[in-house]
């Protein structure tokens, strides 16, 4: 049995703006029913035709993707466009308190749904993602569910991804025949190698200000998404000198192997910021 | 809340007559069979009934028995045996519907250099025995065909498959983890060299299985080490787990008839009115010959996990040929081997009942499903275009 949040069963029992609008601004569909899961996202604007007055949708596909569904309508209502572009799959996560690992590809559907109803509405071209969508961005990649390599260089990059196993769970691409593999080992070294590991531009000298910058940096980049992932966060208490206090919440908070966690931090700090970072795990 | 527990084909209740007849060799009867003294001695009788309690059902010889830890056990035992019997044999035959107990060795294997057949099914889940006839040759070690599917229920039709097996001097396993019980069994008259038994889906405990193995069949012991099992299979015996597997082998001969008439009546009922009550299903394998205690049937334009966690909400619990309750993103290979349709393949769910499940309880399962399929492809967009259809 999948390990859901009380959220994510909260929102899949009793989702939230389930439905059409008949007169939407913006309609965003992505998925199919081959695939397993679809979700089609409706938009209403105000007056100025700039903000989201009303999002309602529906889904076909499992718990998660309905929750996601339900989580991203909720999210945007009330934003700009240009603030609902900003939503990332791992915020929609985070507002269900953590996705399954495996299941993280229900929050890129909802973020991809909304861009793809943004990008309609403005009449921009379309992100590449599905079969639904002929007119997208970029080469298939993934022939059993119709992914483009320019989607997966963007969840890739977003999510900072690391594994083709990684990608699979967050876009499906690589889980039905496998043949495509390869294929996202590439594009994940490229996309990686475009953004070459920090630990090569690793400074030198920090000033106090700059070091403390860059531990937040790292800790929003390249920690929190990998916690929320598992239905984790942690939340920065204080840095002193070299010592870093973090104190964890949700599921890693009184999680067993929070000790753990809190050594994989100290990991990436030392390789993005510096050899002698100390973290700390406090009550708070 | 009172779980109604239909998804006998994962596992089954431990009978509580089997678990009575288990309990004492715990704490108190808990002596090593292989001792001289008395106090083994007691557990060597009761271990000797099971066996002939077993074989009984059977319609074998007591010595015919090897008892293991699960039918997966069984299962590898029985084909890496073959592959060490027959060296010079390089060919196994199986079906793409079978476990993975099976589908995964013979994968594993054909890495290894084995040439592997997986025989297709129709879209009913059914087998063409003339593909069989086509791929099985002189090189053909081994041909492992499970008696009926876990995920359809349907059965394949064993004797016949032995006898072309037999014809090319091959030897024929069958994985009966889902038959035995369900279906009369008889290895007196029968074409089947080695056979797989799980206990746990016969009402005994998880952690017991069984593998038949025909009198005079060559074998090489997947377990080596003490001389247990007649040196067929190392390791000292799950004592209690026998002793349960032997008393769960005896009701079960007993239920048999109950299996087939009251369970069957359920089963027929169940689907009836699935399919009387909701629009767009399908039975899988429906105009099959398939067990009496399974029905699995698709649901077109809804998702089989969402279907599974509101039935779940009404204590409800069944299983899911669908992608997204195992993690895998495809639906069952089962499903895909069968060319279930895209359209419902992803809305499959199945029941599996046993002779512990009541009128009551598919009552309750009639009642609670169909507002649950209303409601899912009420918020399905698929589902709104159908609905907006077929009014």
């Amino acid at each position: 049995m999948w390990d859901y949040t009380d959220k994510v069963r909260e929102h899949f029992l009793n989702p939230k703006n389930v439905g059409e609008i008949p007169d939407a601004d913006a309609v965003g569909e992505v998925g199919s029913l081959a695939c397993g899961d679809a979700l089609k996202l409706y938009l209403k604007l105000d007056e100025t035709k700039n903000r989201i007055v009303d999002a309602k949708f529906q889904t076909f596909g499992c718990a998660s993707a309905i929750a996601s569904s339900s989580a991203l309508t909720e999210i945007i209502k009330g934003k700009t466009l240009d603030e609902a572009l900003n939503v990332s799959n791992q915020e929609i996560a985070e507002f269900l308190g953590g996705l399954p690992e495996e299941k993280m590809h229900c929050s890129v559907m909802g973020q991809e749904a909304l861009e793809v109803a943004i990008a309609k509405y403005r009449g921009g071209p379309l992100p590449g993602h599905d079969h639904a969508h002929p007119d997208m961005e970029g080469e298939v990649v993934c022939k059993c569910f119709g992914i483009t390599d320019q989607f997966l260089k963007k969840v890739i990059k977003e999510n900072n991804l690391h594994t083709a196993e990684q990608v699979t769970h967050f876009t499906k691409a690589g889980g039905g025949c496998g043949g495509c593999v390869p294929k996202i080992k590439e594009l994940i070294s490229e996309v990686m190698g475009e953004q070459p590991k920090k630990e090569h531009k690793r400074p030198e000298k920090l000033t106090n200000l700059r070091k403390m910058q860059l531990i937040q940096d790292v800790l929003e980049k390249e920690v929190r998404p990998l916690l929320w992932a598992d239905g984790g966060d942690l939340e920065l208490v204080d840095i002193a000198g070299s010592t870093v206090q973090i104190a964890f919440r949700k599921a890693c908070a009184g999680c067993v192997s929070s000790g753990y966690t809190a050594k994989f931090v100290e990991q990436k700090l030392r390789e993005f910021v510096a050899d002698d970072i100390r973290v700390e795990e406090v009550e708070g | 809340m009172r779980e109604i527990y239909a998804d006998n084909n994962a596992t089954t209740k431990v009978d509580e007559v089997v678990f009575e007849e288990m309990r004492p060799y715990f704490c108190e009867l808990y002596g090593n069979p292989s001792s001289m003294h008395f106090f083994g001695g007691q557990v060597q009788k009761k271990v000797d009934e099971a066996r002939r309690r077993t074989a009984d059902l059977l319609g074998a010889q007591p010595e015919e028995i090897v008892f293991t830890a699960c039918g997966t056990e069984s299962d590898n035992a029985a084909i890496r045996s073959a592959l060490e019997v027959f060296p010079e044999r390089r060919h196994i035959i199986t079906t793409r519907v079978e476990h993975p107990a099976v589908l995964t060795v013979c994968r594993n294997l054909s890495k290894r250099g084995y040439r592997v057949s997986e025989l297709s099914v129709d879209g009913e889940g059914r087998l063409d025995l003339n593909e069989l006839r086509s791929v099985i040759d002189e090189d053909t070690a081994i041909v492992s065909v499970m008696y009926a599917n876990n995920e359809t229920g349907v059965v394949f039709p064993i004797e016949e498959i032995g006898a072309i097996v037999k014809d090319k001097g091959a030897l024929f396993h069958t994985d009966a983890v889902q038959a035995v019980g369900k279906i009369p069994l008889n290895m007196a008259d029968s074409t089947i060299d080695m056979l797989s038994l799980s206990g746990h889906k016969l009402h005994a405990p998880k952690g017991i299985g069984s593998l038949y193995l025909r009198k005079g069949v060559p074998f090489r012991p997947f377990m080596v080490g003490g001389h247990q099992e007649r040196s067929r299979r190392a390791g000292t015996e799950n004592t209690a787990g026998i002793i349960a597997l032997g008393k769960a082998c005896e009701l079960a001969g007993q239920n048999l008839e109950l299996e087939n008439t009251r369970v069957r009546a359920m089963r027929d009922r169940l689907e009836s009115e699935i399919l009387r009550r909701i629009s767009n299903v399908q039975v899988n394998g429906g105009k099959a010959e398939r067990l009496p205690n399974t029905v699995s049937v698709a649901f077109e334009f809804v998702e089989g996990e969402a279907i599974l966690l509101l039935l779940s909400e009404k204590g409800i619990c069944a299983s899911s040929g669908s992608a997204c309750t195992s993690g895998s993103l495809e639906p069952s290979h089962v499903l895909r081997a069968m060319g279930v349709p895209f359209t419902c393949a992803h809305g499959s769910i199945r029941f599996s009942l046993s002779r512990f499940t009541t009128d009551d309880d598919i009552d309750t399962i009639i009642r609670e499903l169909p507002p649950i399929i209303a409601h899912l492809r009420e918020l399905s967009p698929f589902g709104r275009e159908f609905l907006a259809r077929s009014n």
